[in-house]
C-alpha cells in the first residue's frame, strides 16, 4: 500500500443545484494522495456531478472544490488547465478521437502540449501501450478495437502526460469478465508503481471491495458512508446495506413516484 | 412574438457572436499549424470540388439557354459570354457555391463535430488541457473561408464554360464575339465582388456549422437537427449577406 502524504483534492461543503433540483447537499469529502479512492452510490445521486466538479467542467453553487491546493473557482481557463495537465480523465466509453489511429490517439497530448522529437514521442507511446498490452495493436482505428481495447488504449493515452491524479468514470461498465480483470490490474498496477491517486466511480461492488483502500457512498446528494470496502460491508445504515446487497427495494425506492396503480386502470384521471 | 421568444433569439445570437469571437481569437493559432488548416481545406475545399464542377456546367448551359432566347429578342446574342460571366462572377458562382458547400461541407462539419460531442471526444480533449474550439473548430472554420472563394471561382469558370458550350456549339454564335465581348465588358471590379461575396459567405456558412455542431444536444436527435439548422440558417444568411452586399458594393 502507499504511504498517505497528504490530501490530492477537497470538496468543502459543496452544494451544486440545477434550477429548483439539489444535486449535491453539503459534500464534505478528502481524496487522500497516492490512494484509490472509490466513490459509489446508486444511479441519479450525482456522482458524475462530482467528477465534473472535481475536474472544474462544472463549479458548484455553493462551498468549493480544491485539487492540489488550489480553489478550482479562482483558476481562469489557463489556469484550469495548467491544473488539468497534472490530471488525466478515463471516459466510460473510453472517448478516443476517432479520425486518429491507437497510436496517434496516445500521442495526441504529447503532440499538443511538447515538442518532442518523433523518435522521443515514439518510444514514450510504445511503452505505455506496451503497459496496456496493445503495442500490437497500434495501427489500429478505434472502430477496429473491442470495448476493453478501447478503455486500454484510453488508459495509456491518459497517463501518457505522467499525471498526479487519474479520474477513472465508470471504467468497468459493460465490460466482460476478462476484460474486467484486465482494466482492474491495471488500475492497481498503475496506483501501485506509478503512485498515482486515483478516483473510481462505480457501481460495482464486488470489483470495488478488491480494487479500492476507501470507498464514499453518496445518496440523495450527501455521503451516507466513507470507510474501507470491508466497513461499508458491514455499515448497519439502511440505504448502505441495500446498495453492498443489491437488494430491489429498501430505501432506495424501486419505484418512481406515481399516483395510485388501481385508479390509473380503472382509467380515472390521475 | 411573444418577449420570450424575442429573448430567446437575442440569447442566441449574442452566443453565437460570443463564438465567433473565440473563433476569430483562435486564428493565429491554427496558422502556425498549417497541417490542420490543409486538412482541413482537403476536407471541405477538395472533397466539394466533383458537386461544385458538375454544378458549375449545368448552371452554365441553363444560363446558356436562357440568355440567349433573352438577347435573340434584342437581337444581341453575340452579348451572351458577357452576360454570362458577369452573372457567375458577382451572382451566381459566389451564392450556389455557397448553398451548395452549407449542404456538402457544412453538413459535414456540423454533424462530425455534434458526434464529437455525443461521444465524449470534445470533453476528453477539455480535460486533456487542449481547447476544443482550438484544435476541431477553428481549423474547420478557416478551412471553410479559404475553401469558399475557390470554389466559386472554379464554379464561374466552368460555369463560363458551359455557357459557352450552349452559345457557341449549340446555338452556333460566332466564338469570337463570344469571348472578345466578355474580356471587354468583365472588369476587375465584378471579380473583386464576386471574391468579397463568396469571402463572406465562407465566413457565415463555417461558422454557422461550426457553432451548430459544437452547441448540439448530444443525442442522435439532437445532431440531426443541429445539421438541419446548418443548412436552413446558412441558406438564409447567405442569401441576406448577398443582398446587403450587391446593394452596398455596386
Amino acid at each position: 500500500m502507499n504511504p498517505v502524504d497528504g490530501v490530492a483534492a477537497r470538496f468543502e461543503s459543496v452544494g451544486y443545484r440545477i434550477g429548483d433540483r439539489t444535486v449535491l447537499d453539503g459534500l464534505d469529502v478528502s481524496i487522500a494522495r497516492g490512494r484509490v479512492t472509490a466513490l459509489m452510490g446508486p444511479s441519479g445521486t450525482g456522482k458524475t456531478t462530482v467528477l465534473r466538479l472535481l475536474t472544474g467542467q462544472l463549479q458548484p453553487t455553493q462551498g468549493r472544490v480544491l485539487v492540489a491546493g488550489e480553489d478550482l473557482a479562482q483558476l481562469d481557463r489557463r489556469g484550469l488547465y495548467a491544473l488539468r495537465r497534472r490530471m488525466g480523465m478515463l471516459f466510460q466509453n473510453g472517448a478516443l478521437l476517432t479520425d486518429l489511429d491507437v497510436y496517434e490517439n496516445v500521442a495526441f497530448p504529447l503532440r499538443e502540449h511538447t515538442d518532442l522529437p518523433e523518435p522521443v514521442v515514439a518510444r514514450l507511446v510504445a511503452m505505455k501501450l506496451e503497459a496496456v498490452g496493445l503495442r500490437g495493436a497500434a495501427r489500429l482505428m478505434p472502430s477496429e478495437l473491442s470495448g476493453g481495447m478501447a478503455r486500454r488504449v484510453a488508459l495509456a493515452r491518459a497517463v501518457v502526460m505522467d499525471p498526479e491524479i487519474l479520474i477513472y468514470d465508470e471504467p468497468f461498465a459493460g465490460l466482460d469478465p476478462i476484460a474486467l480483470g484486465m482494466v482492474l490490474k491495471l488500475i492497481r498496477d498503475l496506483n501501485h508503481a506509478l503512485g498515482i491517486t486515483s478516483i473510481v466511480v462505480s457501481h460495482d461492488v464486488h470489483v470495488i471491495g478488491q480494487l479500492a483502500d476507501r470507498a464514499v457512498l453518496l445518496s440523495g446528494g450527501r455521503v451516507v458512508a466513507d470507510g474501507t470496502p470491508a466497513e461499508l460491508a458491514s455499515n448497519p445504515d439502511p440505504v448502505v446495506r441495500q446498495f453492498m446487497a443489491g437488494a430491489a427495494d429498501g430505501p432506495v425506492h424501486f419505484h418512481y413516484p406515481a399516483g395510485p396503480l388501481a385508479s390509473e386502470m380503472l382509467g380515472e384521471a390521475p | 412574438m411573444s418577449g420570450h421568444a424575442v429573448s430567446s433569439v437575442l440569447a442566441q445570437f449574442g452566443r453565437f457572436t460570443l463564438f465567433f469571437g473565440r473563433l476569430c481569437a483562435g486564428v493565429p493559432s491554427v496558422l502556425r499549424r498549417p497541417r490542420l488548416l490543409v486538412e482541413q481545406v482537403h476536407m471541405t475545399g477538395a472533397l466539394s470540388l466533383v458537386i461544385i464542377m458538375l454544378s458549375g456546367l449545368f448552371v452554365g448551359m441553363v444560363l446558356g439557354l436562357q440568355g440567349y432566347d433573352l438577347l435573340r429578342r434584342f437581337g444581341s446574342t453575340e452579348s451572351l459570354g458577357t452576360a454570362a460571366a458577369l452573372g457567375l462572377l458577382r451572382e451566381l458562382g459566389p451564392v450556389i457555391t455557397a448553398l451548395l458547400f452549407a449542404g456538402r461541407a457544412g453538413t459535414a462539419i456540423t454533424s462530425e463535430i455534434g458526434l464529437m460531442l455525443a461521444t465524449d471526444q470534445l470533453a476528453a480533449m477539455d480535460m486533456m488541457a487542449v481547447d476544443p474550439v482550438r484544435r476541431i473548430c477553428v481549423p474547420r472554420f478557416v478551412g471553410g473561408v479559404v475553401s469558399m472563394p475557390l470554389l466559386a471561382a472554379i464554379f464561374a469558370v466552368i460555369g463560363i464554360y458551359g455557357a459557352q458550350l450552349v452559345g457557341v456549339e449549340l446555338m452556333r454564335i460566332d466564338a469570337g464575339q463570344f469571348w472578345s465581348q466578355m474580356r471587354g465588358a468583365v472588369e476587375w471590379r465584378d471579380i473583386v465582388e464576386g471574391v468579397v461575396k463568396s469571402l463572406a459567405f465562407g465566413v457565415a456558412c463555417s461558422a454557422i456549422a461550426v457553432y451548430e455542431g459544437y452547441h448540439a444536444v448530444p443525442t442522435a436527435e439532437g445532431v440531426g437537427r443541429a445539421t438541419t439548422r446548418t443548412v436552413v440558417t446558412s441558406s438564409v444568411a447567405v442569401l441576406a449577406i448577398d443582398y446587403m452586399l450587391t446593394a452596398v458594393l455596386l
